[in-house]
């Protein structure tokens, strides 16, 4: 395996395409979503989107904040050539709610809200409470592995320039 | 920011295999021989260690407390002096006027000087106590992976290190390569492919 530094720095693009696509793929091929997620209602940004757009050896960073954060201005980004760096993203399932954000640059995860568990009020419910934890964080790590997953298998293929980056390069032009 | 939070970030890790047998003995001793040391009667200005998740505080890892369900759950605690440098910056030229009346010189020379300071920081950090930053982790040994609470860079740093000291292993962390790499079930084929891309424009 090659250096941690080294990979580090060289395949981040590798977690702004994936956001990129994510976008893609909740804008347009909902099924993904599902395949990902049998329990999955629906994933949704939220209120924050930042993208990057690296030209001429500088680079450009555009922050939308706000609820619904403004996905005309993110897709203006878009067509001049940026790409997705950070997302806020909305998860639902049945009728509970996450909330997270994502780097791509790292795929850490941040501010992750999980819908409310039990309170701990002694020593013993620590225990009940922590494993209910660990599995409303397990949801969004598995759903992010799935669709990081899927997002690999198809950009280590052909179909990748072939079929999807054509239909992304549609929807930013639509 | 810990594990029972409102709010959480979480830096993910792969194992690299697992403690030699028995397991949670190896790790008991791996957590108790690196477990945090008190350090306000020290002039150390930092220190890092293993606490109890439960009380990290006062660290205790007996009875296997440490386990919980199929997890390991465990904190890293940073325990570090930070002393204002207007109040160095104080005490020091008091020391400094106190050194030259008693030497009657008027200068003192480079070394002394550093000397001074040294002793200052050295004094004022064993009157101002530490301040503990205590970071919660996950340890699933059966799936081999670790989540922790903390994307902060430095926090990371300190707990690869401490991790590979005191249990032998390494720590991968998790990003878009080594994601791609270990957890995405690709092919030998297809990791080599990985290795070629190169950015995708999403624009004529």
């Amino acid at each position: 395996m090659l250096d941690v530094a080294v990979s580090y720095n060289r395949y981040k693009f590798l977690g702004y395409e994936f956001l990129t696509w994510l976008w893609f793929v909740m804008e347009n091929r909902q099924e993904i979503l599902k395949e990902s997620d049998k329990e999955l209602v629906s994933l949704d940004i939220g209120n924050c989107i930042v993208l990057e757009n690296n030209k001429n050896d500088s680079i450009e960073s555009i922050t939308i904040k706000g609820d619904k954060a403004g996905l005309e201005e993110g897709i203006l980004s878009l067509q001049k050539g940026a790409v997705v760096t950070e997302l806020n993203l909305i998860y639902k399932a049945g009728n509970n709610e996450w909330r997270f954000n994502i780097k791509g640059e790292n795929l850490n995860i941040s501010s992750l809200k999980t819908p409310e568990t039990g309170h701990v009020e002694t020593k013993e419910d620590i225990e009940g409470v922590l494993l209910e934890k660990v599995f409303l964080y397990e949801k969004i790590f598995v759903l992010m592995n799935n669709l990081y997953k899927h997002f690999i298998s198809l950009r280590v293929t052909n179909r990748w320039e072939k079929d999807v980056v054509l239909q992304i390069k549609k929807w930013i032009a639509s | 920011m810990g594990i029972l939070s409102s709010s959480v970030s979480v830096t993910r890790y792969k194992v690299k295999s697992n403690p030699e047998k028995p397991f949670l003995e190896k790790v008991y001793n791996g957590l108790t021989q690196n477990a945090i040391q008190e350090i306000d009667d020290h002039p150390l200005e930092k220190t890092v260690g293993w606490t109890s998740f439960e009380n990290p505080y006062i660290p205790d890892f007996e009875g296997s407390s440490f386990v919980i369900g199929p997890y390991l759950v465990f904190s890293m605690r940073l325990d570090r002096k930070s002393i204002p440098p207007k109040v160095i910056q104080k005490h020091y030229a008091i020391e400094m006027a106190r050194q030259l009346e008693k030497s009657g010189r008027k200068y003192l020379s480079r070394n002394e000087k550093k000397s001074i300071k040294d002793h200052v920081i050295d004094v004022l950090s064993l009157r101002i106590p530490a301040t503990p930053n205590i970071y919660d982790l996950i340890w699933n040994m059966e799936e081999s992976w670790l989540w922790f609470f903390s994307n902060l860079k430095a926090a990371n740093e300190e707990l690869e290190t401490l991790f590979s000291k005191s249990f032998r292993l390494s720590l991968i962390r998790l990003f878009p390569y080594t994601t791609a790499d270990l957890m995405s079930g690709l092919s030998d084929a297809d990791r080599d492919l990985l290795l070629q891309l190169s950015p995708t424009k999403f624009t004529e």
